[in-house]
């Protein structure tokens, strides 16, 4: 190799005027060497800088238009703006579901300056934080994108938004942010039909479209914000803004706004509503008040109610177990959900049917001795409810007195699957369609429901109790005041909606609901209809009318028809004791109506859980809410002279 | 030392260039007389200016930024000038201690040293914390210089063991602190040495192939958890881009978006909207290719290279082997810092913390380079002296 080819000649060549250098050295050939490698050097770094120039070249030149994409979208963020939910009013435009300005405290974790814990703590001095929120806190935090922020506490006070801000500055990461939170004016007053929004759960997730709901937090939970979510959520708009890397907004570049949800008004009237809470007073039970004109709601009450504020925000653990627990169950929808026998009130219906099949006429009459039997099965007794019997009773008495075996009789001779099929009519057994979600079809049995529930054969007796509303029949209020108002337009049925009028964005033009007409029942004699549209006002105004109570200092008329529902199976000879037996196996008491008789504008069912009679309890609750009714509607004609 | 030495010298030992020449340098030149080299000089300069520009976008107009890091040029250029006038056999006879000084100095830090992220690096000298590593980047082709000057050259085997020892010495001790990028600049600045010093070709394949070889073991018994997950993020950015693979993502973004004119000065939005990390230090070359483009690029890369060519031109027209091989040394260490830098930012290398020389902000490595070019300019002038 040269080097050793040069080293073997440094041996030689020594020079001697050099004494300084050492031995061995010749100082022509490191020259030259060391020149030969210092070229070498230069190539090696040449060579590495057109290495690195490639390296730029490529970056900056062939794969430009691919950074630049990356680069706009590091500082480019789409975001969310998510649209002003739609109000809910009243038919008189009272306030039911509105939103109020609120401040929320934010977190932004990666900008804290301490731990989470310690800022916690910090923050304990200025506003109220409970493990509650934390809790929530943490949750929140799981699947959220870097550099955003989460919230820790809602509703900030006042006081807390004024004392926060002062202190704010000592703390990064900490943010006060404004928002629009649900708020329920009224409180419970409509809780069970209006319902609520909550904050969107994991199931929620799952269905909605995540596009609309990308700058949401809440979402319908139940009632009407639940089923007209689409209609009061709105469209949601987008900004496209200028971030820096921690996500600050320097300048929104453009901006395409939100479409905020509709106004919708409901057919309650917030003042009927508010009339049959106060008539229920303490006690647990149902109102539904519908126009039967066109199955507009007016009244959609059940009791005990609850606030529906607690839920917007996330309901406390306490609060949840009070109102989960209590033995009244608040949080039940017994209007659209609670399923109870009729009693005697399908009675009116059940002569429809009669009428409509030809088993009953005007001149059936029947002999009460205060108890029916059977052909051939004298032992087993169907008792009336008055045990010295009824004597000799057409149909006006039978329903005017609520006789018992009128109907044993008439549901004897029509036989099971006919009164199944003319009851359905009335819409029992199926769901109304009411624009709520969840609603209950309550039954008519019939020996083929049997076979394939229970698997059982019918028996007649089944048939006989049947009659009076007992046994396996269950009706809800709704479709109880639904039957009525049937009965009211003479078997023309209308859905029962609460959705009176839409109202777009920015409070412009309304959309008035067209009623929707349903199959009417299949009975078409004025005749018969009149008949038992007496028989219903006797009830109320007759002498020997269970409801004659009720019918005390009327300007108006009722037609109506009570009844008691029994919870629990009395045996063959015993007693029913109200005082013997624990409240809930009382009887339910029951009460239909509607009013005006010859013209009616309002039809409604009652229930009282565990009140009793229906004549006793329940007719004076619709009593109540009708006169207050008719007060109105006087004051609306008044106003309109 | 006056010219007359000039005349006891044999000229055959001369380059051919000298003659051509006009020696000495002085009268002439009013900066060769503060034994400075004018292009040099005018090179530094440039990025020294190309830098405080860069930094006044990177620091996102910060002028007390800029005021500092010129402050710390200042101070650069006064060592520079320093360095320059000592005469070369006082540096020449000094350096066996200033290596021993700078080898106790890494002992003192590994037991007196501070600790700052998980690495003692720093002697808290009460004023001023000092980095004794930094020493080392000169002291170890100094005393190279000093050995292979004193044994012909190419070196045999013996005073190549001797020679990789005392590469060896302050490598490992710094690597024990741990530092990897600045002991794999010593390391590296030991390998040019040798290379210069005529090490055969044989030989280094050889130690190429055993340097292959003990890599494995190197990983997994010298480096730490953070050095390995730096080399694991450099083959593999995309991993985890939101931790370790953040900065070379969001740097080759810059680049890449900065396209072949650049957006233009203070108008780079991955440095000015703060996407990309370490912007101002060891990430300044992103910003400015941002900013400036490819032409730029080539510009700022051209002004290196011109310092290199010309680094290396000095070091050939050095009069002796110790200035050859440590002028060649220098100007190399100096070529590796920007090569290191712009292929680690560009994401050629793995990121190993070495900032851009003269660009990025910073005190101790400036101080260091440019004692270094203190020295390179000392051997350019003082050719005939030594």
């Amino acid at each position: 190799m040269k080097q050793h080819h040069a080293h073997g000649q440094a041996v030689a060549t020594v020079d001697a005027k050099e004494p300084k250098l050492p031995r061995g050295r010749n100082i022509r050939v490191e020259h030259q060497l060391t020149k030969r490698r210092l070229v070498w050097v230069l190539v090696l770094a040449c060579t590495a800088l057109l290495l690195l120039g490639s390296r730029m070249a490529q970056l900056q030149v062939m794969q430009h238009e691919h950074f630049t994409t990356l680069s706009d979208g590091n500082r480019m963020r789409l975001q969310p703006l998510p649209p002003t939910r739609g109000l809910i009013f009243d038919r008189n435009g009272v306030l039911l579901a509105g939103n109020l300005p609120s401040h929320r405290l934010e977190i932004t974790r990666e900008q804290l300056e301490q731990s989470f814990d310690d800022t916690v703590q910090q923050l304990r001095d200025l506003v109220a934080i409970e493990p509650v929120d934390v809790d929530r806190f943490r949750r929140l935090s799981r699947n959220r994108a870097p550099y955003s922020g989460v919230p820790l506490r809602f509703n900030l006070s006042e006081d807390e938004v004024a004392r926060l801000s002062v202190n704010l500055h000592r703390m990064p990461g900490v943010r006060i942010e404004a928002d629009l939170t649900r708020h329920y004016p009224l409180g419970p007053q409509a809780v069970h039909t209006v319902g609520y929004v909550g904050r969107i759960d994991d199931r929620e997730m799952q269905i909605i479209d995540v596009r609309q709901y990308a700058g949401s937090t809440h979402i319908g939970k139940t009632g009407i914000e639940r089923s007209y979510e689409q209609l009061l959520h709105g469209r949601v708009g987008h900004q496209r803004v200028e971030t820096n890397a921690q996500g600050r907004v320097l300048r929104v570049l453009d901006k395409t706004p939100p479409v905020p949800g509709m106004n919708l008004y409901l057919s309650l009237d917030i003042r009927l509503q508010q009339y049959a809470k106060e008539a229920l007073g303490e006690q647990s039970g149902a109102v539904v008040a519908i126009d039967p004109r066109n199955g507009e709601v007016l009244a959609f009450v059940s009791t005990p109610d609850y606030d529906p504020n607690l839920f917007v925000n996330g309901i406390s653990h306490t609060d949840y177990r009070a109102l989960n627990t209590h033995p009244e169950r608040p949080l039940f929808n017994r209007a659209l959900l609670g399923a109870y026998p009729p009693g005697s009130t399908i009675k009116p219906m059940m002569s429809v049917a009669g009428f409509s099949t030809g088993v009953a006429d005007h001149n059936r009459s029947v002999f009460c001795p205060g108890f029916f039997t059977l052909p051939g099965q004298s032992s087993r007794r169907f008792r009336d409810w008055l045990r010295t019997g009824h004597g000799t009773v057409n149909m006006v008495r039978a329903v005017a007195e609520s006789c018992d075996v009128y109907y044993y009789q008439l549901a004897l001779d029509m036989g099971i699957e006919r009164m199944y099929e003319h009851l359905t009519q009335f819409g029992f057994s199926y769901t109304t369609g009411i624009d709520l979600v969840g609603e209950r079809a309550g039954l008519i049995p019939s020996p083929e429901w049997k076979r394939r529930v229970h698997n059982q054969p019918w028996y007649t007796g089944e048939t006989v109790i049947a009659g009076i509303g007992q046994g396996y029949m269950l009706t809800t209020p709704l479709q109880l005041a639904h039957a009525t108002a049937a009965l009211a337009m003479r078997g023309q049925r209308f859905r029962p909606r609460l959705l009176y009028a839409t109202q777009g964005q920015n409070g412009r033009g309304y959309a008035l609901t067209e009623p929707e007409l349903l199959p009417p029942v299949g009975y078409d004699d004025p005749t018969g209809w009149r008949y038992i549209n007496h028989s219903m006002i006797e009830v109320v105004h007759g002498r020997r009318g269970t409801a004659r109570r009720i019918g005390q200092g009327l300007d108006y008329q009722i037609a109506g028809k009570t009844g008691t529902s029994q919870v629990f199976g009395l045996g063959q000879d015993e007693e029913y004791d109200a005082g013997r037996l624990p409240r809930h196996l009382h009887d339910h008491a029951l009460f239909i109506a509607y009013a005006p008789a010859d013209q009616p504008q309002i039809a409604i069912a009652a229930i009282v859980e565990h009140g009793g009679g229906g004549s006793s309890v329940a007719a004076p609750v619709v009593r109540q809410i009708l006169d207050g009714y008719f007060r109105l509607w006087e004051q609306t004609a008044d106003l309109s002279q | 030392m006056g010219i007359s030495d000039y005349g006891s010298r044999p000229l055959i030992f001369l380059n051919e260039r000298s003659a051509i020449d006009p020696d000495p340098p002085v009268a002439l030149d009013p900066l060769a007389r503060l034994h400075l080299d004018t292009p040099l000089l005018l090179g530094l300069l440039s990025v020294a200016l190309i830098g405080l520009v860069v930094l006044y976008s990177s620091s996102q107009q910060d002028v007390q930024l800029v005021l500092r890091q010129a402050a710390h040029l200042g101070l650069g250029f006064m060592v520079l000038v320093a360095v320059a006038q000592v005469p070369l056999r006082y540096l020449r006879r000094l350096t066996p201690w200033l290596y021993a000084a700078g080898i106790g100095l890494l002992i003192a830090v590994l037991l007196f040293g501070t600790v700052r992220q998980g690495a003692q690096r720093w002697l808290n000298l009460g004023i001023v914390q000092f980095q004794p590593s930094e020493l080392m980047k000169l002291a170890v082709p100094m005393m190279l210089a000093w050995y292979f000057t004193s044994k012909p050259l190419p070196p045999r085997w013996p005073y190549l063991i001797v020679s990789v020892v005392i590469i060896a010495l302050p490598v490992v001790l710094i690597l024990k602190q741990p530092d990897l990028g600045t002991a794999l600049l010593v390391a590296m600045t030991g390998a040019v040495m040798l290379f210069l010093a005529g090490v055969s070709w044989r030989l280094i394949a050889l130690l190429a192939a055993l340097l292959a070889a003990i890599a494995p073991l190197f990983w997994q018994l010298v480096m730490r958890d953070y050095q390995r997950q730096r080399v694991l993020t450099f083959l593999h950015p995309e991993s985890d881009p939101l931790g370790a693979g953040w900065n070379i993502i969001q740097s080759k973004i810059a680049i890449g978006s900065g396209g072949l004119y650049g957006k233009g000065w203070l108008n780079g939005t991955q440095s000015q909207l703060e996407f990309l990390p370490e912007s101002s230090t060891d990430f300044i070359f992103a910003v400015f290719a941002e900013e400036f483009g490819l032409i730029g690029v080539c510009i700022l890369v051209g002004v290196y290279l011109f310092l290199v060519i010309r680094g290396l031109l000095i070091a050939m027209r050095a009069k002796n082997t110790y200035s050859r091989l440590l002028a060649g040394s220098l100007i190399m260490i100096f070529f590796i810092y920007v090569f290191v830098n712009m292929g680690m930012v560009s994401g050629l290398l793995p990121v190993v913390g070495l900032p851009l020389p003269l660009v990025s902000y910073g005190g101790t490595a400036l101080v260091t380079i440019m004692a270094g070019f203190g020295m390179l300019m000392n051997i350019a002038t003082h050719r005939f002296r030594t």
